[in-house]
């Protein structure tokens, strides 16, 4: 039977369309026709979801998840992050290579990507590790990971250090046309680090970690992408400072992407007060100029994806002193909640955020999402766009509570997320 | 008579002493004022009190230490409260107990006192929010040791008779130093002029925020100060090359008869121990009886820490 979402404000930014409409299902999930032509009188016996006053948008692609699986099932396996997900209306996401063991070869690969497809009802798209066991010496198998399905690569919390190593990848990256995902920050510069380098470290006296460790690492990435021009994507950026070298190359011509985590666009270091261990996210949270910095970013189109850098971590990881807890903060069904208060605040605009959370990760990750156009997957969130609510640790569907905004208010939350036509979840 | 005026001081109404960010000045000035009158019974032939009788003082050092762990240990005796040291290498800490669990433990033995040393900064913060009794930080990683800049300031209190107004230079490993910060909160806000003299690669990020002037050499930031505080150089805290040799180190910022010429005529030399002689103190400047009151703060620390056991017992009732 046919499905029918009418009366709603459809926004999907691939499509340029922005206009009260409805999106028609067909029997098999995908999508008929979208927008204002769809109304309750041409859509025949379709069953009917009458949206008047919310907002329909492509269902969320979530570029950096932590999925748990294998080796970490305990703080999160495919199942529960797919309820969390789709109560914050993901429907995509893309999973980190760092469970254990290492996604850094075909048979681990092929064995997630079936746990994928028995356990998880949302999309899952993996990367693969750039090196073997992340270890930085010896590059994978990047062809044969793509044909099973890899997405990309990248060592996910790790930083390929060597030079030559990093040169060798985007050489053989762009022989398998391989996207290669890294994250920028050198080890030696953030060693024991744990918290931005500033005033706040000192204070709490606790080894920081300075804002170029990050820059060293992209100016030399970017240096050695322009000598191959392989496919490639800065995976978090935390300091504002790294846009003007990110710039520079842009006026250069160098084609390459760049993301940044949800909580990098809300919160600073001052956020961590005393000793908030579940603040202490890597790249670590830097000052408040870094944050409108990073706003600014999204805004004119250096920073092209939001994530929510999804971490799962259990309690007893995050119960410890602010230098041995665990890095990372879950948030994967806050995420578009948290977003729009970038929309509610006037930093962004509407479109903006719905462009880095379905659009662009949809397009660098290759995956067949982020748009309502015919013939896709229908794949949707509902939301109203101002409903109040407060983020409240026992409400939280993932099976690791470590939220980085407890008891944060915001505007706006998905009410219902449709997966291939169905609906998944609903208020 | 009061060491200070007794209108500038205030009662001590908090659970925890966690570090000097937390406390006032008439906090501070009621502190000092309680140890004075330790500072006399010390020095009688019988030096035992019982304010404290009946209560239990558990002193949970998770890094080694003599002077402060004794002298805790001393206070507390002499107050006459039940005192047990827990020696962590011992303890199941080793095991994979975490922090919490230790604490949890120990609270359900009903200390009324928790005296914590530890390797991690916040560790005693995070201790106090999960015990019921009162928690003193003798020292967390990097960042406050509260009881030592009390007993800093008591020092040079009874020595000088004012903190105001002196010139003070904090000398060698600010980086790493939890008294180099406690010692700086508390000077400041009693309004001394505080200088910090290190090489750039052990000074602290924006630490001149703090209302302290930053000296990166030692000619500079010792003319015609009152007080030196040399710093241990805290080498097993170092995860890098911050300098290139102890000889080079000793050369440039160590204090010897010819650097501290620098300093007024009359200026005194101040360490927290334990020392390390001809790394950042010349041996025989250390023990010059004309300079160094370094003995005399160990003497104030006992007093210093009793009285704050004292007033943290009396904020319990």
């Amino acid at each position: 039977m046919k499905s029918a979402i009418i009366n709603a404000r459809i926004i999907d930014t691939k499509n340029n369309i922005d206009e009260t409409g409805g999106i028609l299902i067909n029997e098999k999930g995908l999508i008929e026709s979208c927008g204002k032509k769809v109304t309750k009188d041409n859509i025949g016996d379709a069953k009917v979801y009458d949206c008047t006053n919310k907002l329909a948008i492509p269902g969320i692609v979530d570029g950096r998840v932590f999925a748990g699986e294998p080796g970490f099932e305990y703080k999160e396996n495919y199942r529960t992050l797919s309820q969390a997900a789709i109560s914050g209306g993901v429907t995509s996401v893309v999973t980190m290579p760092n469970t254990n063991p290492i996604i850094d070869n075909v048979s681990t690969f092929d064995f997630i990507k079936r746990r994928a497809r028995d356990k998880s009802l949302i999309k899952i798209h993996s990367l693969a590790s750039l090196t073997k066991n992340i270890e930085g010496n010896e590059i994978t198998e990047f062809g044969l990971l793509k044909l099973n399905g890899a997405v990309g690569f990248t060592d996910g919390i790790k930083c390929v250090q060597k030079n030559d190593v990093m040169d060798k990848i985007f050489n053989y990256g762009k022989n398998q046309d391989a996207l290669i995902v890294q994250f920028p920050q050198d080890n030696e510069l953030s060693k024991n680090g744990v918290i931005n380098e500033s005033l706040i470290a000192t204070k709490l006296g606790l080894k920081g970690i300075p804002d170029y460790a990050e820059h060293v690492i992209i100016e030399r990435d970017l240096r050695l992408l322009s000598q191959y021009n392989s496919k490639y994507h800065i995976s978090l950026l935390s300091s504002g400072k790294s846009l003007e070298i990110i710039n520079e190359w842009k006026n250069k011509k160098l084609i390459f992407t760049t993301g940044v985590s949800i909580n990098h666009l809300s919160l600073n270091e001052n956020d961590i007060g005393e000793f908030k261990t579940f603040l202490k996210l890597s790249p670590p949270l830097r000052k408040e100029q870094d944050r409108i910095n990073l706003i600014e970013g999204v805004k004119n189109g250096i920073i092209d994806i939001i994530v929510s850098d999804h971490k799962p971590e259990d309690e007893e990881s995050k119960r410890l002193t602010f230098q041995k807890c665990a890095t990372g903060a879950s948030g994967i069904e806050t995420f578009l909640s948290l977003a729009l208060e970038q929309y509610h605040n006037g930093n962004l605009d509407l479109k903006t955020i719905i462009k880095c959370v379905t659009e662009n990760p949809a397009k660098i990750f290759g995956i067949n999402a982020g748009s309502l156009e015919k013939g896709m997957p229908a794949d949707i969130a509902i939301l109203d766009l101002n409903k109040p609510w407060v983020v409240k640790r026992e409400n939280i569907q993932s099976k690791s509570k470590n939220t980085a905004i407890e008891d944060k208010k915001l505007q706006g939350k998905v009410e219902k997320t449709f997966l291939n036509g169905k609906l998944v979840f609903e208020i | 008579m009061a060491l200070f005026k007794t209108k500038q001081a205030v009662k001590y109404e908090k659970k925890h002493l966690l570090g000097i960010q937390d406390l006032s000045i008439p906090e501070i000035v009621h502190i000092l004022n309680e140890s004075q009158s330790f500072v006399e019974l010390n020095r009688k032939e019988n030096k035992k009190l019982s304010l404290l009788k009946g209560k239990t003082q558990i002193n949970l050092f998770f890094e080694s230490s003599t002077r402060t762990l004794s002298s805790f240990e001393l206070a507390g005796k002499r107050l006459g409260a039940d005192v047990m040291n827990m020696n962590v290498s011992n303890s199941a800490i080793k095991k994979g107990e975490t922090l919490i669990d230790t604490a949890m433990t120990l609270n359900a033995m009903h200390p009324d006192i928790l005296v914590i040393r530890h390797g991690d900064s916040g560790a005693a913060n995070l201790l106090s929010r999960k015990v019921n009794c009162s928690v003193i930080n003798a020292g967390d990683g990097w960042r406050e040791h509260p009881t030592q800049a009390l007993l800093d300031a008591m020092t040079i209190k009874m020595k000088i008779g004012k903190i105001e107004g002196l010139k003070i230079a904090i000398c060698g490993d600010i980086m790493h130093s939890r008294v180099a910060r406690s010692n700086i909160y508390l000077l400041t806000m009693m309004g001394a002029e505080v200088r910090v003299i290190a090489p750039s690669t052990l000074m602290p990020k924006d630490v001149s925020q703090f209302g302290v002037k930053v000296y990166t050499n030692m000619e500079d930031g010792l003319k015609n100060v009152d007080i030196i505080m040399m710093l241990r150089m805290q080498l097993e805290r170092m995860d890098g090359s911050y300098i290139p040799s102890t000889r080079e180190y000793y050369e440039f910022f160590a204090l010897d008869y010819k650097k501290i010429k620098h300093a007024k005529d009359n200026a005194l030399i101040m360490h927290p121990g334990p020392m390390n002689r001809g790394i950042e103190i010349d041996a025989t400047l250390a023990d010059d009886i004309n300079r160094s009151i370094i003995v005399q703060q160990v003497e104030m620390g006992v007093a210093v820490r009793m009285a704050c056991l004292k007033i943290l017992m009396e904020t319990q009732l």
